[in-house]
Formats: structure tokens, sequence, C-alpha cells
């Protein structure tokens, strides 16, 4: 028999990886992982200013993580150092500020290990409200934002010069990405959300011949790594997090057996000339 | 072809004195020129010239930091850049691509790929294709949207001889078909496409500018290139007031160096004395440019 928190949990799980699977797509094919978690590392601090400030968690963290997007393109523009450089110094400071700040906070009690690896236990049905509620804003803005995504995806200036408008895009889309994490902070915590975007989203490229497959295969296979790692913690008494990954990455693997690949690689085959 | 240069007709694009800085440098200065429907303009230069600069400045995707970039309104481009990478992890046939930035119909897709002999290509993923069939592709992509002004960045980099007269032709019937503007980047400093109104070259500024001389003229580019390219291509002569010095400083006619050079300047003048044909002891400071630019291109080939 389920008990009620852990039907929440999964309701609340599958949620996230529905908006995760076409986020994560567009995290991989920009080459923006480190991007991703550099946002998700900010999201600590949010979580120490809203107990600061006496703020709504995920308002606190969702603006966080958008600041810190802001702020990286500010520091892009300057161009004094490499973007990678950048992301190392904006998402551990980011961090160690949050952790710094909650250990001044005596006077609160917060469950660190909940918040950096996720905890099912912590999923209320306001929360299942939010999750579902903040998914499908963030799926309609997705497909409303899908053809200048794409287009700004696979050449910027080619979107701009056909008048879609690339800058603009990747406002809104570093605006979703900060409110995915913000929602999917208590599930699979501030340190596993970005692999939540990337491993589904790569365990679906194997089986895609579209954009728009993989997006969607990328959001099956997130929802099936959830149910799978939620059984796994409650069964082993894991944290629901690192659960949920290791499901996710035994997905992952499974894509890769040749089985899976004789169908795709006589497709490669048919077509001449190799990867480039 | 006269009527689509009526004088009525407004210029789809036009450059007066454009210039674009990028860290304290011009990156190119001085560009003027116009394109009017059914016109073709190319560009060459050297490597580093800002050819491509100038192309993205006409389109918007750069704005100009001096002088004035004027387009009509509601000006529909197609555009293929001079690099295009997707990403392996993307999986994109020929087909999707050719939706990429706004809608068409099954038909029209069609159309474009067998206008540019990449239709059996419709179900292949693009990083799968050869240089030469992803840009077919991608200048199928650029015309299947009907565009008032197509701008090629080196369309012809990667496509043999032959293809390379194929896609002039092609390039050439489009603009017949459809009287768009054509902005057309060419990788190389003497031969263009023959249909070319006006050439425009750069090394930094507009260094001059011209009509070529077609190929069929010519008797001894004839035999080089056969009688299939003669209608085809062009030869354009340079016909240089100055000389690029290696610190890129700029030797003028007059004697002077100056660190820049750009019209208005009071260097540059029209006067007929500084014509010449191009030989390979003229001076004028492109054929120690061209060997080393030659060296860098035939990479791909």
């Amino acid at each position: 028999m389920l008990d009620d928190f852990f039907v929440r949990a999964l309701i609340a799980g599958i949620g996230i990886a529905v908006m995760a699977g076409p986020l994560g797509c567009f995290v991989i094919w920009r080459r923006m992982a480190y991007f991703g978690d550099t946002m998700a590392h900010s999201a600590l601090l949010g979580v120490a200013l809203s107990l600061l400030l006496e703020l709504n968690l995920m308002l606190s963290v969702f603006i966080v993580a958008a600041a810190v997007s802001v702020l990286l393109l500010f520091l892009q523009r300057r161009g004094a150092l490499s973007t990678d450089a950048l992301l190392g110094i904006l998402s551990h400071s980011a961090l160690s500020f949050g952790l710094v700040i909650v250990a001044f906070m005596t006077w609160v009690r917060i469950d660190l290990v909940g918040f950096l690896f996720g905890d099912i236990l912590a999923v209320s049905e306001s929360d299942i409200d939010i999750i579902w509620g903040g998914g499908i804003l963030v799926i309609f803005a997705i497909v409303y934002l899908w053809r200048p995504l794409l287009a700004s995806t696979v050449n910027p200036e080619l979107a701009e010069a056909e008048g879609l408008k690339p800058e603009r895009t990747r406002l809104f889309f570093m605006l979703l990405m900060a409110l995915v994490i913000a929602i999917a902070m208590k599930i699979v915590g501030i340190l596993l959300i970005t692999s939540l975007l990337i491993i589904p989203a790569a365990t679906a490229r194997r089986f895609s011949t579209s954009p728009e497959v993989m997006a969607v295969l990328a959001s099956v296979i997130g929802a099936l790594a959830v149910t799978g790692g939620l059984f796994g913690s409650l069964h082993w008494d894991t944290p629901s997090g690192p659960s949920i990954v290791v499901a996710a990455v035994g997905l992952f693997v499974l894509s890769l057996l040749p089985i899976g690949r004789r169908q795709i690689e006589a497709a490669h085959h048919s077509t001449p000339g190799g990867h480039h | 072809m006269l009527n689509f240069r009526s004088p009525e007709t407004l210029p789809l694009v036009n450059l007066s004195n454009a210039g674009v800085l990028r860290n304290g440098r011009w990156l190119v200065r001085g560009v003027e020129f116009s394109i009017s429907p059914g016109e073709i303009v190319t560009l060459i230069g050297p490597n580093g010239s800002g050819k491509s600069t100038t192309a993205k400045t006409a389109i918007g995707v750069l704005k100009p930091d001096e002088g004035h970039v004027e387009r009509k309104p509601g000006l529909k481009v197609g555009y293929v850049p001079q690099k295009l990478a997707v990403d392996w992890t993307l999986p994109l046939t020929v087909e999707r691509l050719m939706t990429l930035t706004g809608p068409l119909k099954g038909r029209e897709i069609e159309e474009a790929l067998s206008a540019t002999g990449v239709l059996h290509l419709a179900k292949s993923e693009v990083q799968h294709l050869s240089g030469g069939e992803f840009q077919r592709a991608l200048l199928a992509r650029a015309i299947a949207r009907k565009p008032d002004l197509l701008v090629l960045d080196e369309p012809v980099q990667g496509v043999d001889f032959s293809g390379e007269i194929a896609l002039y032709e092609l390039i050439k019937q489009i603009r017949n078909r459809t009287g768009c503007g054509i902005l057309l980047i060419s990788h190389d400093l003497h031969i263009v496409m023959a249909e070319t109104d006006t050439v425009v070259c750069l090394n930094g500024h507009v260094c001059c500018r011209g009509t070529p001389q077609a190929v069929s003229q010519s008797p001894e580019y004839q035999k080089l290139f056969g009688r299939r390219a003669a209608n085809t291509l062009a030869v354009y002569s340079h016909h240089h007031d100055h000389t690029h010095l290696p610190d890129g400083r700029v030797l003028h006619a007059d004697g002077s160096i100056t660190e820049h050079c750009y019209p208005g300047d009071g260097h540059h003048h029209d006067d007929e004395e500084n014509v010449h044909d191009h030989g390979e002891d003229c001076g004028c400071g492109h054929h120690t440019r061209l060997h080393g630019y030659e060296a860098k291109e035939k990479r791909d080939a």
C-alpha cells in the first residue's frame, strides 16, 4: 500500500520530469550543462536569503537563480574572463555564501541534506499545485518559444537575420531554467537538478529523429527515472534525489546497449559519411 | 531585368559610411553600397577584411558604430552564414532544417531542395552531409522562404569547381525568377559570378569597386576555365589607389601613410591614372595577401 506522502512525491516528481525534458534538451544542444549547475548551486543562496528575510522559498530561489544568470550575461559582455572561469566563480561563491549565511543563523534549524539531495517527505499538497501549475506554464512557454529557441540554438546570427530575436529568447530561456530549478529543488535537491535535465535528454538522443521527438522522449524517460528512483528510495530508505539520478543513469546505460542501437546504426549507415 | 532597377524602386538596403568598432579596432569602416531588387552585389577581399562583418551589418545582425544602415521596412532576409556547426546531440534532418526560422508548405520545401539538387537527402541528418551537400541544403533553406534579399556568405566553399558553376547558375536563376536582391561574399579575390552587377573590394574599408569583366571576353581565362565556366564566371580587375602595408597601415598613391583609410580622408580619388591591370609586380598589395589567403582557404578543398 502506498502512503500519501509517496503518492505526492510521485506526482510532483513526474511533473518535474515532464518540464525538465524539453528544457534539458536545450541545455545539451546549447552546451549549457555547467551553466545549469551554476544556477542550481545558487539556489542555496536563495534558500539562505529566504530564511534570513522570511521570503517564500521558491520565489527567493527563483530570484537568486535569475539574478545569477543575468550577472553572468553582464560579466560575459565585459569579456575579461572566459565563460568557464566565470561559471566556476559564480557557482561556488553562490553555494558557499549560502552555506555561510545558513551557518550564521543559529536560531534556525535547517535540513541541509534535504536541500542538497532532495527529500520526498517534504512535498506538500500546495507544492504539487505549484509544480503542476509551474510545469504547465513552462511547457506552454517552451511550445510558444520553440521556433526561436531552436533557430538560435542552431545559429543565433541566422535567427537574428531572419527576424527572430535570439537575445530575448535566451533571456526567457534562462528565466525558465530558474523557474524549473526553484520548483525541482525539493525533490531532486540543489546538487542534482542538472542531472535530471541532462541525463534523460542524453538518453533520448539515440532514439530521436527530430528535436521535437527528443523533447517528448526526454520527458517520458525522465518520468520513468523519477518513478523508479522514488520506489528505490522508499524501498532502501535512500535520499530521493540520488536515487532518481541512479535510476536515470541506469536508463542511460540501457540505451547504450547494442540491442537498442541496431536500428539506429542501420539508419546511420543508410546515409553517406560519418559523424563530424 | 531592367524593370527591377527602375529609379522608383527603393533599395532593399543602403549602407552609408558604415563602420563597426570592436575592442577599439575598426573591423571595417566607411562602407558605402546599396542593393536594389534584382541586383547582385559581390563582396571580395582577403581574410579578415570585414566581408562577413559588412554583410552582418547590412542585415542588422551587427549594429554600425558609425554611419547609417537603412533597410526597407519589412525586409525579408534569407541568410546562409559562413560557418554553421550543428551540435551532434541535435537530431536535425535536412527537411526539418528547412522550417528552422519559419513555416513552409511541403511543396515549397520540395521545390527548394530539388532546385539545389539535394531532394534525395531530405531525410538525412545534417551532421552526415558532406560540406557541399550541407551548403546546398543551407541554400535551399534560404531560398525556400522567398526572401527579398538573399545573403550568401561564401556559398561555394567546400564545393568543387563544377559544383561552383552549377551553384552560380542556380543563384542567377533565383534572381531572374524571383527578382530578389543578392549579397554574395566570394572566397576568391579575382573570380566572381558573371551576373554580378557591382563588386565591392574590402580591406577594412572599400578598396575599390566596379563591374566585373566576363571571362568569355578574356581568352586566357576562357582557356583556363573552359567554355562552360566562361558564361558563369567573371574576372574582376582591381583598381587600387593605395597599398596595405604589413603593419596594417595604408600607403596612398600620393606617398602619404595613414593608420586607416576610408572615403573622405582626402586620399581617395577617382582619377584614371591609378587604374592599372593586375600584374604580378603591380605593387597594389594584393598579391602578398592573396598567397597567404589562398593557402588558408584551400584547407577545406
